[in-house]
């Protein structure tokens, strides 16, 4: 069974392919280039290279964000409308989950973190369990400032993501030795490891569910703004 | 045309007051496959049964025409399928070739929200600007006087409703420009009639919002229709096509009727549901794209300001 993995939720372009559990091939890329122009001749090519047809696709595995809400619907539309097409599952998987997968020798808590402008952060805090990342304090976009507090006792920490140099000096003022950061390698994440983890969900559920929509972990400004001046709260109760 | 599915955001963005382009490219993602699916099913088709995969490329909204996009690509890769990239305006153009066959040469007047632009077309998929907007399209002028006049949003078809309902008593402005322009202009008729109603506020005077409706309505026609007969006029041709969301407007339809009846110009004004955006009309302007050959390639790009004449 051939997965089809796609990841454009942040600057780096992932496409891989994998035959079961093992790596057909793989291609990262880490630029301000735009995804939408170069998404769907990245996976032509390596389908080309390896020899395969689209019919030869089994699933698609994408990374369903957070992350750029441009980059998440660029990739999440691809994936859905190769799915629907050839009528075969759709798995899509956290992108903070696919970046933390980055850690998971590491054996202690893992934070993944992609910038969300005005010192906030989409993360989230991960530990290793049956061979895959689990959330241990849910995903969240958030102050930077405020999280890294909420991590202090949490242990030895690995924060991962091209992002976190910008936070560095505050992760380290806030956490000290508990911080540990990731290799340039381990910064980025693996497309690889998405379809893994997609392949290792579609064996144990093959009846996936093809998802309507990306995760962005947050509500619109426009939807926020009307809910608030007409007394609703985020979840739908009343502020009154 | 088999199908002509359209999932209308509007009740979506009412409650904004305009379309939010953050909550359209979410909502676009949402439905896409299952509209596609629905395209087919009405249509009684499979995905077998397509030749070719065409797209709105541009202009428009970047969030959203990359849905249409991204979607496209991975259906013409997936299925082996060639892709057509369409220019929005071209699609509004041929929504009248789904009614009538197009003939040539023919002038198109093209009104919508974002567009108002006079375009000569010698033959299939060759386009020529003759006029357009120096500032806002006549869309955007209805919107803006609906919403002073405290209509709700969309307000055009509610001006439309109102002007039917009464004369044209006040005699807004209308903006010829230079003697032989074919451009437009409707900033300066929107502030006056804003400007005029605000007077009426502070004088204490009160207005008749269907007169106001009926004189704005009156003065954007006159320059639609007078504009349009000049561009026939000029390049000699004997078809014009009335196109865009603005074409959906009842005045505007019934006086460039009377006037080409009375010059002897054939009009072709697509029905309603083909004046608003629709996809039929894309894949209507794809087919003679496709007929030519002109394919897309995978690194195609939405393109918000994509120019109509390549
Ligand atoms: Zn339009």
């Amino acid at each position: 069974m051939i997965t089809l993995a796609i990841d454009t939720s942040t600057l780096v372009l992932g496409v891989a392919v994998l035959d079961e559990e093992r790596v057909l091939g793989e291609v990262t890329t880490n630029l301000k280039k735009n995804h939408s122009v170069r998404l769907m001749p990245t996976v032509v090519s390596l389908l080309q290279e390896l020899d395969l047809s689209p019919a030869d696709i089994g699933q698609v595995a994408v990374a369903a964000g957070p992350g750029s809400y441009t980059g998440v619907r660029i990739g999440f539309t691809t994936a859905k409308t190769l799915t629907w097409s050839r009528n075969i599952p759709m798995l899509s998987v956290s992108s903070l989950a696919v970046l933390a997968m980055n850690g998971i020798r590491f054996p202690g808590k893992v934070v993944p973190m992609f910038d969300a402008r005005r010192n906030r952060a989409y993360t989230g805090c991960f530990r290793a369990k049956n061979g895959r990342m689990e959330a241990v304090i849910p995903e969240r976009v958030g102050s930077v400032d405020r999280w890294l507090k909420e991590l202090r006792g949490e242990g030895p920490l690995l924060f991962l993501g091209d992002d976190v140099a910008r936070f560095r000096d505050s992760i380290v003022q806030t956490l000290g030795n508990q911080a540990h950061f990731g290799l340039p390698g381990e910064n980025i994440p693996r497309a690889s490891h998405l379809a893994w983890l997609a392949y290792r969900m579609y064996k144990e559920d093959p009846r996936s569910v093809i998802q309507a929509a990306p995760n962005y972990l947050q509500m619109t400004e426009a939807e926020a703004k009307w809910l608030k001046a007409n007394g609703v709260n985020k979840d739908g109760s009343s502020a009154h | 045309m088999l199908s002509n599915v359209i999932s209308s955001q509007m009740d979506v963005h009412r409650r904004f007051g305009g379309v939010v382009p953050e909550v359209a490219s979410r909502r676009h993602v949402e439905r896409i496959t299952d509209i596609i699916q629905e395209a087919l099913d009405q249509a009684d088709v499979t995905l077998d049964d397509l030749s070719a995969v065409a797209v709105t490329q541009g202009p428009g909204l970047v969030g959203a025409l990359l849905i249409g996009v991204s979607a496209a690509k991975a259906l013409s890769f997936s299925r082996g399928l060639p892709l057509v990239g369409v220019h929005h305006i071209a699609g509004h153009i041929y929504a009248a070739h789904l009614v009538k066959p197009l003939k040539f040469p023919l002038v198109a007047l093209v009104v919508s929200g974002g567009h108002t632009e006079l375009i000569y077309m010698p033959e299939h998929n060759r386009f020529e600007r003759l006029g357009r907007t120096r500032d806002d399209a006549a869309g955007e002028a209805f919107d803006k006087v609906a919403r002073v006049l405290g209509l709700p949003y969309p307000g055009g078809p509610e001006i439309d409703r109102l002007a039917q309902k009464a004369s044209p008593v006040i005699d807004y402005p209308r903006a010829w420009l230079e003697p032989d322009s074919l451009d437009f202009s409707f900033s300066g008729l929107k502030s006056a009639v804003i400007n005029d109603l605000h007077n009426r506020k502070q004088r204490g005077e009160s207005w008749e919002p269907a007169e106001i409706a009926a004189s704005f309505q009156a003065s954007v026609v006159e320059v639609l229709v007078e504009k349009a007969m000049r561009a026939v006029k000029k390049t000699g041709v004997s078809h014009l096509v009335l196109a865009g969301g603005v074409s959906a407007n009842q005045g505007l339809r019934q006086a460039l009727t009377a006037r080409c009846e009375q010059e002897g110009i054939e009009i072709y004004i697509p029905p309603l549901q083909l004046c608003t955006d629709n996809a039929a009309m894309i894949a209507a302007a794809g087919t003679y794209k496709y007929l030519e050959g002109r394919f897309s390639g995978f690194d195609m790009n939405a393109e918000p300001n994509m120019p109509l004449v390549e």
